[in-house]
């Protein structure tokens, strides 16, 4: 094609359309990176938590509903003693437990509650109140599909923020500190 | 060498069946055994053919059908339980979907988060058969009416 030779623009097409194709895979390995497949948004964002009626692990004779715990702001903890990465996010919410400023719930899932109990007795607890799904039932209204799974929900039991995986000191003052502070602005 | 020629030869012959055997025992292991009590054939073929189109949340790359999770076989006991209420395969996924997200279906409903998805293969085609057709429509024209110079060619 001595014809392209004359047209500088017309040769820099390859080029350009290989930059192009560069880019959309650096996009892809960029945002790879940063997000993980594994933590899929949840559809029940901003909407009313599903309604529930659970065992304490302390004296499963009593129960705990949704209503039980309207009023304010708290956050639901999915944990288990079976569950390695909750051994992780463990010390950082006892660290925490205290400076959230609303209930921390443990939320027991698909655990047995001698288990839970030992767990807890070996690690402390954190947790103000700890409710069991000892069959998954529940968890399944709740989209739950692992552990640690945290929820924050607000005074009128709406669900506003849910973070899958290990809490760290890095999202707790990214995505959940700020949002407990805009509930309580709210509330006031 | 000959001996080695021979054995590299039976190797060759042999790694397939081995593979077929290892294959087996891998299917064998992983198609997880629930004993649900399905009332006829036709709806135990309804319910293989719906968990076939369903993620599995936990292992991602494993359908509700095919997945050995605990997490898998609780869903399953739940489509069945639903199934068994008279549910339709829509009435059960939207449950699933108000609950998992459109990341539990396999196939990505049609909607503005998947647009590039739907539409993003096609335009990329239709741009490139442009690009191709332009190019020819370039390279054809001379070629009728220049005869030599076939020099430089990319």
């Amino acid at each position: 094609m001595n014809e392209s030779a004359g047209k500088p623009v017309a040769r820099l097409v390859p080029l350009i359309a290989f930059a192009a194709l560069v880019a959309f895979f650096v996009v892809g390995l960029v945002w790879n990176q940063t997000h993980d497949a594994r933590f899929v948004p949840s559809p029940l964002i901003n909407k009313p938590a599903p309604a529930f009626n659970l065992p304490r692990l302390e004296n499963p004779t009593q129960l705990v509903s949704k209503a039980n715990l309207l009023g304010q702001p708290y956050l639901l903890n999915v944990f288990a003693s079976w569950c390695f990465a909750c051994a992780e996010e463990h010390p950082t919410l006892m660290a925490y437990r205290d400076r959230f400023g609303i209930p921390l719930i443990g939320y027991d899932y698909k655990d047995a509650p001698a288990d839970a109990r030992g767990w807890l007795q070996k690690h402390g607890d954190p947790y103000h109140e700890v409710i069991t799904d000892q069959s998954g039932e529940t968890a399944l209204d709740f989209g739950i599909y692992g552990a640690p799974e945290t929820y924050l929900i607000d005074a009128q039991g709406i669900i506003r923020y849910k973070h899958i995986g290990p809490l760290t000191p890095a999202v707790i003052a990214k995505d959940i500190e700020p949002r407990i502070r805009e509930l309580k602005q709210a509330g006031a | 060498m000959k001996r080695l020629f021979a054995a590299l030869l039976l190797a060759c012959l042999l790694a397939p069946a081995a593979q077929a055997l290892t294959v087996q025992q891998v299917t064998q292991a992983t198609v997880p055994i629930d004993v649900l009590p399905f009332r006829n054939d036709a709806e135990r073929a309804r319910f293989r053919h719906l968990t076939g189109q369903l993620r599995c949340m936990v292992c991602q790359d494993e359908s509700l059908l095919a997945s050995n999770a605990d997490f898998a076989r609780q869903l399953r006991g739940q489509i069945f339980a639903m199934m068994q209420q008279g549910q339709s395969d829509k009435e059960i996924k939207a449950w699933l979907v108000a609950r998992y997200s459109t990341f539990i279906l396999y196939d990505p409903p049609l909607q503005a988060s998947t647009i590039a998805l739907w539409f993003g293969t096609p335009a990329i085609l239709l741009i490139g058969g442009l690009v191709v057709a332009v190019l020819l429509r370039r390279r054809t024209r001379p070629a009728d009416t220049i005869t030599e110079d076939p020099g430089e060619d990319w």
